[in-house]
């Protein structure tokens, strides 16, 4: 083998760099898996079933957005007997209320930013926010 | 024909996924034992080709210089395209390896009539291969943050640069490199099907790895924002992580979309080393790069040549060849010494 100065140090970073994610997490510690956290009001049922909404809560959301903001559309949708009017703070977080323990969770494992909250406030800063005025 | 054949293969690789995973108790084989087997076959086969590279001698000294060499003190000489000091050579290789400077001289030559040829500098092939190979890494860095738990700072910080770059288009948010890689993987196939040349000398597994990296980003694209049936991000993440810490567990039903996606990857992964995906290593190794152009300066001594067999400059030759070279009436540098005797 010719250049061996050169070629082994560089394979052994081409191979650190395909490895990456099983030194970095430190070879066996998996981590904890995200358990959000039920409503506390105890409530069951949801606008659609839980395996839906794990896949596709996001497009539902936005689709409730582009309805609402965009279309002017504040139907209140009716899902067995319950009423839901469209929107995040109305709908979700009714029962939901505690973003840190529900939303964050699994955001936070996946490294997800939704930009939710960019206007949105969760109930808790609803409340810190009334406490000041 | 060509294109046609490789376009079968990959479709054979997605209908085998996507088929095989829907039968129960073969998810492991796809998600689990087929991954590990494509990483250890992508590591072994890289190194080795690497290796076998390496014990390669190069018997000439032959970088491919492009510019003016290094000669009198008032000729500029083209440092980066004909270096002769090591710095220069890594300098070239620098940009060669993260610009694509030799694509960018890229030339179109066109016969008119006359018969006239012309050349005008063609930098298509340079742009797209930027966008295609940067748009590639920056999803594979992105790809991360299923693999790492907790994700560090600076992952999320390329995420959210990848989605702001869109402004914010959709949910989950579209990101500009999926677009940007489509983009550059769709040029570098038309180009091959619309610029006669290239078509002449494309070959299957020209066509081939085109297919399977467009099929790869495509189920991407399709399992984040279409076919979302059973992409559960947790359940997708608890698999990966459990990948890279050598305990994969699959505990949920996953769409066959995302196995379609493992599956095309892992086969990416171990057609990697034995095609010209080998590139990627190659680019190090190419001596035509790697060499410096000192080869008037340096001697470079073959790795062939047997030790026993001096040098025999001009000079010796004459030295022991003379009377003959004289007798034959062949001039000679140095003539005979005068006779004495002959008294």
């Amino acid at each position: 083998m010719y250049n061996k100065g050169t070629i082994i140090p560089g394979l052994i970073i081409f191979v650190l760099f395909v490895t990456f994610p099983i030194w970095f997490n430190g070879l066996t510690t998996a981590g904890d898996l995200p358990k959000p956290e039920l409503p506390p009001g105890g409530e069951k049922q949801c606008v659609e079933s839980a395996d839906y909404m794990r896949a596709n809560h996001m497009q539902l959301l936005n689709e409730w957005r582009d309805n609402v903001l965009r279309d002017g559309n504040r139907e209140i949708l009716e899902i067995d007997g319950k009423k839901y009017p469209k929107g995040l703070q109305t709908a979700c977080m009714a029962c939901h209320s505690q973003k840190e323990k529900f939303c964050d969770s699994c955001h936070t494992y996946a490294a997800v930013e939704p930009y939710c909250w960019d206007c949105h406030l969760t109930p808790k800063e609803t409340a810190s926010k009334e406490a000041i005025h | 024909m060509k294109y046609a054949f490789s376009f079968l293969a990959v479709l054979a690789l997605v209908l085998i996924a996507w088929l095989g995973s829907m039968i129960p108790g073969m998810q492991y084989l796809f998600g689990v034992a087929i991954p590990y087997l494509a990483i250890l076959i992508f590591l072994g086969g890289f190194v080795y080709r690497v290796v076998q590279w390496a014990k390669s001698p190069v018997p000439f000294s032959i970088p491919t210089t492009c510019g003016q060499g290094k000669s009198l003190d008032f000729i500029k000489q083209d440092k980066l395209d004909c270096p002769t000091k090591t710095s220069e050579v890594v300098a070239r290789m620098f940009l060669e390896i993260f610009a694509f400077r030799s694509l960018f001289r890229n030339t179109k030559s066109e016969l008119h009539e006359g018969p006239k040829i012309t050349y005008e500098s063609s930098r298509w092939l340079w742009l797209a291969a930027l966008l295609f190979h940067y748009s590639f890494l920056v999803i594979i860095i992105r790809h991360m943050r299923l693999f790492l738990n907790p994700v560090p700072q600076w992952l999320q910080f390329l995420d959210f640069l990848d989605a702001g770059a869109m402004l914010q288009v959709g949910a989950p948010l579209l990101y500009a490199s999926d677009l940007a890689i489509l983009a550059g993987i769709l040029f570098l196939f038309g180009r091959r099907l619309v610029n006669r040349n290239v078509r002449y000398i494309s070959l299957a597994n020209d066509y081939f790895p085109l297919f399977l990296i467009f099929a790869i980003a495509a189920t991407g694209i399709l399992m984040r924002y279409f076919l979302r049936t059973d992409i559960d991000i947790i359940n997708i993440k608890e698999l990966l992580v459990g990948l890279v810490t050598l305990s994969p567990v699959i505990n949920a039903e996953i769409g066959s979309i995302f196995y379609i996606h493992v599956f095309l990857v892992s086969a990416l992964l171990i057609y990697f080393p034995f095609s010209k995906l080998m590139h990627m290593g190659g680019v190090f190794m190419s001596p035509t790069r790697n060499m410096a152009n000192d080869s008037r300066a340096k001697r470079h001594i073959n790795p062939w040549n047997d030790p026993s067999i001096k040098p025999h400059s001009y000079a010796g030759y004459e030295d022991e060849f003379r009377e003959f070279m004289v007798d034959a009436g062949i001039p000679v540098e140095k003539e005979l010494p005068p006779k004495k005797d002959e008294e």
